[in-house]
């Protein structure tokens, strides 16, 4: 068990011209299940290589526990690499299948069965132990291939895109077996993901990131209702958070022929800026008499909750084509036709967030 | 409609049943070959003459290998080459199959569960083993990071007294600029971890020879790894006086088989200490020349013995002041090609030609030094053809499976060694995970990928499930 401490660390490609990571500060708490997340090119991944020491660290460095590991080859280091390669071994047993790598390393036979019971135990696969895993069904090869893992009790556990090979039925069923295990376990994780559904639903804290740079990390329910920049607030959640850009004046930010409401002070934070961008998430918004007029393009409904897909009301066929679409989640109500108007409550007594179109910074 | 994704597309894969899933493909389609073990589906499959292993999986995985292999196959690094990869299909049930890749069988390969078994000798496990770390290092040479190293996924030629490995697995390969140390040390990890395993494997299932011990033979992977990769890529440094050295490398290297590209030179400012390092090492030394001066494209300690009887033949002959080219033409019409015309139709699946050539010198040097006299090469070959060549087991395709071959015991399906033994059969034991049948409900309102419950976050955070 150990923490894990990015200070600084750097990684710039050899011919790149901006690092791909740039001074990373992150600290990981002993025991945490914490999610690098980010579109492709991101950083993510080499973030997670830097630790494993297969990336070298240009400036920086990086600690487990109190070691800095900074300079250590990648089997010094006392951490697992899951799911790389699993390979089921057709005349081995499912147990000597989980445990052969420490006969490799020559740990003793009392102490192999031990942990191989052990893990085993936690993964309810006690009673193939001595079978061959020719007959086990897609979940159950997952789970030896993390018992490979887990019987080598490492200090951190790294995992890189584990589930992208799998289809979306054993995917959705082997993240919530991992989530469930690490917090069992209690294991130090560092899992890489470019999918925020599967960030959100593992993490206890998830680290978003992009050109190399970490833009916030925090829980999921933090990063999901304050977001530090307009990056992050436009990637996490699906569907996405609605980002409308609108002119400032004396009482907040007009988008069409509404003004949505927005508190003096924090218009006074963004000062000589003309354009703001408002953003509300689609279950945010409600119908109502006064707010932002939303032609419906398209209404998706779905159990209880109906989506409905529009632009700003007003706008030419032209304007339409490159206008963003605005979302919003209804619950409980008969919802609007499609080609219909409606008006959306926003502002007072909703939930807004409020971004510098300049810096992207948060401003509300 | 599948779609057919192919740089050079064959006709011939069209018509085959793409709406059937891999695994239930009749018979008809099929050739039972020994192979390695394989997470996925994996089926050779026969179109006209042609035999191409076949490869089912999740789309992005299906591309990304396709491309690895391109682009191993254009760099000349061993590998399979890939031909086409199959999307869009719709099984009989209307419900999406996975892509198949589809690869070119590589002839007259290898695959190690054939190597191992069958009271092999130390000496040959050494040459494969060999023969796969050069692998290894040329792919780490071009910034080639496999990731997944293992016996599986390399398929072995005979090449002279050696081997040659070819890659046959890229599903999880990376392309980079270069390798640090640590991703190679990386995939040397991956390497004896998943060898060690494949040996362990053979030992269970009584396939390996007795006289092998799974530790031992993947101890030695790691020694010999790192002194090929010192020699090819090390700096030395010596004395201004010593600059023969130099020489000596780029003959060192040319014995491994490289050529030297590029060399670093650099000498201190009063000249008395000169540095150098190899910058840019080609594998194919060998290969390359004897292309260049006869057009066989052949393994590099094929060609290395093809040159050597090349230039006995010139000594002999007396043709050291005429063109080396035209001495090789020579060569290759009055020895390669008669030796390797003279062999009957029917044995000449049983090794490629260059491979032929090679055991027949070496018959003949036998031979010569039993009979105490310098044997005739044409000769030799009869003799070769007719003592050895004939006993020989075909390789163009090795063996196909029979039942009751792997010591009695039958494979529970001829066409996938993954799945074992048919005598391992049992009823399967309760799975508390997945036999629960409370479970069955929970698993269908699990939300599918790319929808974010938030109400369910919330919940989970509040402590309330």
């Amino acid at each position: 068990m150990a923490t894990v401490s990015f200070r600084d660390a750097t990684r710039v490609y050899p011919g790149g011209d901006h690092p791909a990571v740039d001074k990373l500060n992150l600290d990981i708490a002993d025991g945490e299940f914490i999610v690098l997340v980010g579109p492709s090119g991101c950083g993510k991944s080499t973030s997670l290589r830097m630790l494993a020491g297969l990336e070298e660290v240009n400036a920086g460095a990086i600690l487990i526990g109190d070691r800095n590991v900074t300079e250590l080859p990648p089997k010094d280091r006392d951490i697992a690499m899951v799911f790389q390669n699993y390979a089921l071994y057709p005349h081995m047993t499912v147990g000597d299948n989980m445990g052969f790598a420490l006969k490799m390393a020559n740990v003793p036979k009392a102490e192999r069965d031990a942990r191989v019971m052990e893990a085993a135990h936690l993964l309810g696969l006690e009673s193939f132990l001595n079978r061959k895993p020719k007959a086990l069904s897609g979940g159950q090869r997952q789970r030896v291939a993390m018992g490979r893992a887990i019987v080598r009790s490492p200090q951190v556990f790294l995992m890189d895109e584990p589930l992208s090979n799998l289809d979306a039925k054993l995917r959705v069923s082997t993240r919530t077996q991992i989530a469930a295990l690490q917090t069992r376990l209690g294991v130090t994780t560092v899992y890489v993901t470019h999918d925020q559904v599967e960030a959100m639903t593992m993490g206890d804290r998830v680290a978003v990131m992009k050109d190399g740079i970490l833009q916030q990390c925090d829980s999921p329910l933090a990063l999901y209702d304050s977001q530090n920049n307009l990056f992050v607030a436009g990637f996490i959640g699906s569907p996405a958070m609605n980002l409308i850009k609108g002119k400032v004046n004396a009482n907040g930010v007009e988008v069409g022929d509404w003004t949505v409401p927005v508190p003096r002070e924090i218009l006074a934070k963004a000062p000589g800026e003309t354009d703001l961008t408002i953003g509300i998430r689609p279950e945010d918004f409600e119908l109502g008499d006064h707010g932002i007029a939303v032609e419906v393009a398209v209404v998706e409904e779905l159990g209880a909750d109906a989506y409905t897909y529009g632009t700003l009301a007003g706008l030419s066929d032209d304007e339409k084509l490159n206008a963003p679409q605005i979302v919003a989640r209804l619950t409980g109500r008969t919802p609007p036709k499609r080609g219909t108007t409606v008006r959306f409550a926003a502002g007072e007594g909703h939930k807004l967030h409020v971004f510098s179109n300049k810096s992207g910074a948060r401003l509300s | 409609m599948p779609r057919f994704l192919s740089a050079r597309p064959d006709s011939r894969l069209i018509p085959l049943p793409w709406q059937i899933p891999l695994e239930d493909w009749p018979t008809e389609h099929l050739v039972a070959l020994p192979r390695g073990i394989s997470r996925h589906v994996v089926r050779f499959i026969k179109v006209g003459n042609s035999v191409y292993a076949a490869k089912e999986v999740i789309e992005t995985s299906a591309v990304h290998e396709y491309r690895m292999l391109q682009e191993l196959t254009r760099m000349d690094t061993p590998s399979v080459e890939p031909l086409a990869v199959i999307t869009k299909r719709i099984g009989l049930d209307g419900e999406p199959l996975d892509p198949v890749l589809v690869t070119r069988h590589l002839e007259f390969s290898l695959p190690y569960r054939a190597l191992f078994s069958k009271g092999v000798r130390a000496e040959t496990v050494s040459r494969l083993l060999d023969a796969m770390v050069v692998l290894l290092a040329r792919l780490h040479l071009i910034g080639f990071l496999w990731l997944d190293v293992s016996l599986s996924n390399i398929l072995f030629r005979r090449d002279a007294g050696e081997f040659a490995a070819y890659l046959v697995d890229a599903e999880t390969a990376e392309m980079h600029e270069t390798l640090t140390a640590g991703q190679r040390e990386h995939d040397l990890t991956i390497a004896t971890t998943n060898l060690y395993g494949e040996f362990c494997d053979l030992e269970a299932g009584r396939l390996l020879d007795e006289s092998l011990d799974p530790l031992t033979l993947v101890e030695s992977i790691l020694s010999r790894y790192r002194d090929l990769w010192n020699e090819l890529t090390a700096a030395e440094e010596f004395s201004g006086a010593e600059l023969h050295r130099i020489e000596n490398r780029v003959r060192r290297l040319n014995a491994l088989g490289f050529d030297v590209a590029e060399l670093d030179i650099t000498t201190a400012a009063d000249g008395s200490t000169v540095r150098i390092q190899p910058k840019v090492v080609d594998a194919g030394h060998h290969t390359r020349r004897l292309l260049r001066l006869t057009g066989l494209d052949v393994e590099e300690n094929q060609a290395r013995r093809l040159l050597n009887d090349l230039d006995t033949y010139r000594f002999h002959t007396g043709q050291q002041d005429l063109d080396e080219p035209l001495v090789a033409h020579q060569w290759l019409t009055r020895c390669f090609e008669a030796v390797v015309t003279a062999v009957p139709a029917d044995l000449r699946g049983k090794r490629e030609p260059a491979q032929l050539f090679h055991e027949v010198l070496d018959y003949r040097w036998y031979q010569s030094q039993r009979e105490n006299r310098e044997v005739p090469l044409v000769e030799a070959t009869w003799g070769y053809i007719n003592d050895v060549l004939r006993t020989l087991p075909d390789e163009v395709i090795t063996d196909t499976i029979k039942p009751g071959d792997d010591d009695q015991r039958r494979l529970a399906n001829p066409y996938d060694p993954s799945q074992g033994f048919l005598d391992d059969d049992e009823e399967a034991p309760f799975d508390p995970w997945e036999d629960v049948p409370s479970d069955e409900e929970e698993e269908e309102s699990l939300p599918a990928s790319g929808y974010l419950d938030m109400r369910a976050l919330r919940g989970r955070a509040a402590g309330t499930p």
